[in-house]
């Protein structure tokens, strides 16, 4: 009487794939798909003039580079702090360990401000910086900073679980059939690490992309040099220009799919490495 | 009996008065340097209702960038008066929402604009650069702040009062352009909104001089760093009128129509202009507000902006849209 080969033991696999789908759509894709209907009011001359206007190209590349940069940087010291958090007990720790999620739960604009306010010529830190030549407030070393202190969270969350996954007795054991420390590192503890890395990397990229509350503080939003490309959109929405801020807004979105996508693609060869 | 029958008839009458008075709330969607006014007009207007009418009127009031308010109201937040930095961004609001006459301009005294302000310097004390004039303002190493001309109201001022100083002195719109060009070269950043703006020059502490609203250099003056700032007062500047406007639909709607347009009349009673002279705002009946107040303004020559640039549509298109002669500073290089 069985109707179906693939018969899983729990039940309800149609109900719940049915509210996936629906789910999904209204959270997802009805909005995403009200920006592509209303580009479609856009002649194809207007829609290219809206996004490879000079100042939105110089946007993109900030947008783009900034948030790679941050990413990058991220993934590296983010696999410092899940290592340190996971393999070291020391008085302290669950401060720290609460620490990493500050930036999750700070409103951007908070951070912007914060931020700002230290990295400026009469902050903290910035009043030591720019004697030196060094201005961070107000320029792309700004934006840098920003993005990378909203997507700390994200490596080290992603990367904890999976370090405490990770038995010492392998490195051990690596160490006594031989291997000096670069190369328990390199092919034991790295390789199953390199899915989650690229996860959390993946996730601190793409919410840098969108990130406009801090960064707009700190960037100082100068036209040609500073200005993100979510800044762009909101300036478009302020005048009036629905279906020009939209434009640039899919331009975004197909772009980072894409990358999401590339990414994705990254960290499956990574997992058959591992 | 008869006695009875009075105090019967006194008492429904009593009854009937206080049914028939009415509770309104209104929402009035303003810019961003209005908040104090607002807060003390508001109760004013409610006290004089209610003597007036009986009725009891309560504002909300909402503030923000002129720009992102009035998207606001576009995108349907129900506003029974917007008062807001610009004619074109009510023109905006009318436009997309048809929500009233497209002559709105006309309905009430002075182009809708009860009280007037202008564009004025903030710099430090003592004045260490020894700025005097917008000439000051496009020499090397003057650090300029002012918000984004895109995006805020008031930055849109500052760049047209620039511009017509320009051309008033040295004759041709193309000097003007490189005037401009010049001044926005000394802004080291560009803020989205006033207020953000005013936090950069008094808290960061970054540029010598700060073009603001007079209202708003006052505050800075008086409230946020006592005797850290002075105002200078540039040879010529624009008229900025802020101007207001009932939402006839919404307030309609809502049944408020008629203490929508009694509250934006009362801008205009003494009490209105006097309240708005305190809060440094320029009122168009200096005879109805403290003379202590008015003297705190300081003549100075003002252009207004149908004459100069030909009305807000023009401004607008020539000077803020993609491609305008702000967008050109930047891209020119």
């Amino acid at each position: 009487m069985s109707s179906s080969r693939h018969r899983s033991v729990l039940p309800g696999f149609g109900l719940s794939l049915g509210f996936t789908l629906v789910y999904l759509s209204l959270i997802v894709l009805v909005p995403l798909a009200a920006a592509f209907i209303e580009i479609a009011g856009l002649t194809w001359a207007e829609f290219t003039a809206a996004v490879s206007d000079p100042r939105v190209v110089a946007s993109y590349k900030l947008s783009f580079g900034a948030s790679l940069a941050a990413a990058a940087v991220n993934a590296v010291f983010g696999l410092v702090v899940a290592w340190v958090l996971v393999r070291y007990p020391f008085p302290g720790r669950r401060v720290i360990d609460a620490l990493v999620d500050l930036p999750f739960a700070l409103p951007t604009a908070v951070a912007g401000i914060a931020l700002t306010a230290i990295y400026s010529k009469n902050g903290w830190v910035g009043q030591w910086l720019e004697p030196h030549g060094m201005q961070v407030a107000f320029t792309r070393v700004g934006v840098f900073v920003a993005l990378t202190f909203i997507g700390l969270p994200f490596v080290v969350r992603t990367l904890q679980p999976v370090i405490e996954e990770l038995e010492p007795e392998l490195e051990e054991a690596s160490a006594t059939l031989g291997a000096n420390r670069l190369q328990t590192l390199a092919r034991v503890v790295l390789p199953p690490l390199l899915p989650a890395l690229t996860t959390g990397f993946a996730m601190a990229f793409a919410r840098a992309l969108g990130e406009y509350g801090s960064v707009v503080f700190i960037s100082g939003n100068m036209p040609m040099k500073t200005e993100i490309t979510p800044l762009l959109i909101i300036t478009k929405l302020e005048q009036y220009d629905y279906a020009g801020a939209t434009a640039i807004a899919v331009v975004m979105l197909i772009v980072s799919f894409v990358l999401l996508l590339l990414i994705n693609l990254l960290q499956r060869r990574a997992r058959r490495i591992a | 009996m008869k006695l009875k029958t009075i105090t019967t008839l006194l008492a429904a009458t009593a009854l009937a008065a206080v049914a028939s008075a009415k509770n309104y709330e209104l929402l009035n969607v303003s810019y961003d340097p209005t908040r104090e006014l607002y807060v003390e007009f508001n109760k004013s207007f409610a006290e004089h209702y209610k003597a007036e009418t009986g009725d009891t009127v309560t504002i909300r009031q909402s503030h923000g960038g002129a720009g992102k308010q009035a998207r606001a109201v576009i995108d349907g937040l129900a506003a029974d008066v917007v008062t807001l930095a610009l004619a074109y961004d009510i023109d905006a609001i009318a436009e997309k929402t048809g929500k009233f006459p497209a002559d709105w301009q006309k309905r009430l005294p002075n182009a809708s604009s009860p009280y007037t302000s202008t564009i004025v310097f903030l710099v430090r004390k003592g004045n260490p650069l020894g700025v005097k004039d917008w000439d000051d303002l496009v020499k090397p190493g003057v650090g300029v702040i002012t918000p984004n001309p895109k995006t805020s109201g008031g930055a849109r001022w500052n760049y047209l009062a620039a511009w017509a100083y320009a051309k008033n002195k040295y004759g041709s719109d193309d000097a003007a352009r490189d005037f401009v060009t010049k001044l926005f070269k000394n802004v080291p950043v560009l803020d989205s909104g006033a207020r953000g703006a005013t936090t950069t020059f008094v808290q960061r502490g970054i540029g010598d001089v700060f073009l603001s609203w007079e209202n708003e250099a006052f505050l800075a003056l008086n409230e946020l760093g006592k005797g850290e700032f002075e105002i200078i007062v540039p040879s010529l500047s624009i008229l900025a009128q802020p101007p207001v406007t009932v939402v006839d639909a919404n307030a309609k709607k809502k049944g408020n129509l008629a203490v929508a347009q009694a509250y934006l009349e009362y801008l205009y009673s003494p009490d209105g202009q006097r309240i708005a002279a305190k809060h440094y705002y320029r009122p168009i009946h200096p005879e109805h507000a403290d003379p202590a107040d008015v003297a705190r303004f300081p003549e100075v020559k003002l252009v207004n902006i149908d004459d100069e640039f030909g009305g807000w549509q023009k401004a607008q298109k020539t000077h803020f849209a993609d491609g305008g002669t702000f967008d050109q500073i930047y891209l020119k290089k």
